[in-house]
């Protein structure tokens, strides 16, 4: 740890106090406005506070965007618990139980994390069409589930790389074969990996917008499409469009702040290793 | 492949029938549990791309569906497209300006932070809680604050500027080299998005530099203390070395998600006048959904595909055989 003078630490406060500053203005803003009345919302004042807290503007959003917000628990809850279980078999036979080719097709599967979506998009849309799941939440949710696999199968197998292999073959010599060896060794000990995989796959899912617009019309629409919808449309009232989009990022605020530490494991393991 | 010979076969054992039996059950149940996945990401990864490519090879821009085959005709329009060279030109743009500017800020925000300062995790937490957002929330907030008329313009007018930025709306474009069509430079209005981005993703730049720092082995920053070493030239010739691989794994992330970007600035500024903050992800979309014009949509899709594989291709492999040495 390098040791500073005290006028490098003065320095250090002063630079992270405006970093912070610079993170926060959003945050203010959306607040400030969210809790401001219809005609309390003009360009000359954003920057002051409101003169009361006016919940109309959430009224009014709630109003408008609780059918998609329910959308969006029907599609990241269930897509991110089958994400997490496909992840975790995949990691647990691509981290210990690897077969003639498997580091090949691991690599393979790495790939579709990479990938834009709008490469598959076209093709995606007719396949969904043509199994008669266009335009409905489970379609979307096995959308998520499917293009969930590169990431999920990443942080588990890295996750299970750090299990020690003794284990595993001590318990194959007490004659535990395949999966008794997952049911009674390695899931018992994947509680933190299921945290930090939900954490990503819930995040991801909920905050996605690309499949959201393209595979759902009206009604079936998740949050961020009906947030879009309503900044995009011929009124804007600022208070409400700031409040709908502070209910619609309010389950993935609460979850980085209850749960940061998992969310940061989360990322930097997508990030294959920081 | 080496490391494919790993497979776990303790020869120990008498090879009765039975036994032979549940060996091959125990070598199958592996392969048979990455089957499903195996063959969804075939398809709908690989499968679904060379659909794409064969669509981009067609004559399907009508709403009608007519896959006859045109040939590179759907490429050859969008190189001579004045929308899509300055997608390009944006692209490229963006994408540097955002690694850079991510880069520089996570980096000092990671020194900072590491510096045995306190309120450390605090300062961390609120520097990385944008990532938890989604990029349409942040462009609906970034919209507001850097709309020329409101926000930040706003505080600079109290403070007696006279010459207010214009933001997203500038058509300018700096230093405006005339190249073919379009005008070859950075957009102004792009800094309004690049700020938005680097909001967002400069904080997690900064996680993955406090993980290479904390990587790092104290003893060797004792052992240049030890011999006269200043903190400059510690930080010069000790800890950005070190960090290298870490600034690889960061401009590859970041690379990859500014050739992609689409919802923050379909949310934000859209195309934007002369198409000065138009990027390939929303020329996809809006002339797929909104021209049915497929074939050129698949077109653009797959020139997304191979601007996004020249960057990942060479680091998978790389990571890939680092894995087996």
């Amino acid at each position: 740890m390098p040791t500073y003078s005290r006028a490098n630490r003065a320095v250090t406060y002063a630079l992270l106090t405006l970093f912070s500053l610079f993170f926060l203005i959003p945050i203010y803003v959306m607040a400030v406005t969210s809790f401001k009345s219809l005609d309390e919302v003009t360009l000359d004042r954003m920057w002051e506070l409101p003169s009361a807290l006016h919940l109309s503007g959430y009224g009014e959003a709630l109003k408008k965007l609780a059918p998609n917000l329910l959308n969006s628990v029907y599609l990241a809850v269930p897509a991110t618990v089958i994400s997490c279980l496909l992840g975790s078999l995949n990691g647990y036979v691509f981290a210990k139980w690897k077969f003639r080719g498997s580091d090949i097709l691991f690599v393979c599967i790495l790939f579709g994390m990479f990938i834009p979506y709008q490469s598959i998009l076209i093709p995606l849309i007719q396949f969904m069409q043509a199994i008669r799941l266009y335009n409905t939440i489970p379609g979307l949710i096995l959308v998520h589930v499917i293009y969930g696999i590169p990431i999920t199968t990443l942080i588990f197998r890295n996750f299970y790389a750090g299990i020690p292999t003794e284990l595993l073959e001590s318990a194959k010599i007490d004659g535990a074969g395949f999966f008794g060896i997952y049911r009674h060794i390695f899931f018992p000990l994947s509680m933190t990996g299921f945290v930090v995989v939900g954490i990503w796959q819930f995040t991801s899912v909920w905050n996605e917008f690309l499949f959201a617009v393209t595979l759902t019309t009206q009604k079936q629409q998740p949050i961020m499409v009906a947030l879009q919808n309503l900044s995009g449309s011929q009124v804007v009232h600022w208070n409400v469009q700031m409040a709908g989009a502070l209910l619609a990022a309010l389950p993935t605020l609460l979850v980085y702040v209850f749960l940061s530490r998992y969310f940061v494991k989360g990322l930097l393991a997508g990030s294959i290793k920081g | 492949m080496p490391a494919a010979a790993v497979e776990a076969k303790p020869n120990s054992q008498p090879k009765t029938g039975r036994n032979s039996n549940i060996r091959l059950r125990e070598r199958l149940a592996p392969v048979l549990v990455v089957l499903p996945s195996i063959a969804l990401i075939g398809l709908f990864v690989y499968g679904f791309i060379a659909w794409s490519g064969y669509v981009s090879l067609s004559k399907w821009n009508t709403l009608v569906r007519n896959l006859s085959f045109a040939g590179l005709e759907n490429y050859r329009f969008l190189f001579q497209d004045f929308r899509f060279q300055s997608d390009l030109r944006n692209t490229l743009m963006f994408t540097l300006l955002f690694i850079a500017t991510c880069l520089a800020i996570g980096l000092t925000l990671a020194l900072l932070v590491h510096a045995n300062i306190r309120f450390e995790s605090l300062f961390r937490n609120l520097f990385i809680f944008p990532m938890a957002l989604s990029f349409v929330v942040t462009g609906v907030a970034w919209q507001w604050i850097l709309n020329p008329s409101t926000g930040v313009n706003l505080l600079l007018r109290k403070l007696g500027a006279e010459d207010l930025p214009a933001w997203y709306t500038s058509t300018t474009v700096v230093p405006s080299i005339s190249l073919g069509q379009i005008d070859f430079g950075l957009p102004v209005a792009l800094l309004a998005v690049l700020i938005a981005a680097v909001w967002q993703l400069s904080g997690f730049t900064m996680a993955m530099f406090i993980a290479g720092l904390r990587a790092i082995n104290e003893d060797i920053y004792e052992a240049a203390r030890m011999d006269g070493a200043t903190e400059r030239q510690i930080l010069r010739s000790i800890t950005l070395p070190l960090l290298r691989p870490v600034t690889t794994s960061a401009v590859i992330i970041l690379g990859h998600i500014s050739l992609k970007i689409f919802d923050l600035i379909y949310a934000m500024t859209g195309p934007g006048a002369a198409f000065v903050t138009d990027v390939p992800g929303v020329y996809m979309f809006e002339t797929t959904f909104r021209g049915n014009h497929y074939g050129q949509g698949s077109a653009i899709a797959i020139i997304m595909l191979l601007l996004v594989s020249i960057l990942i291709v060479p680091y998978l492999i790389s990571s890939m055989r680092k894995e087996e040495a």
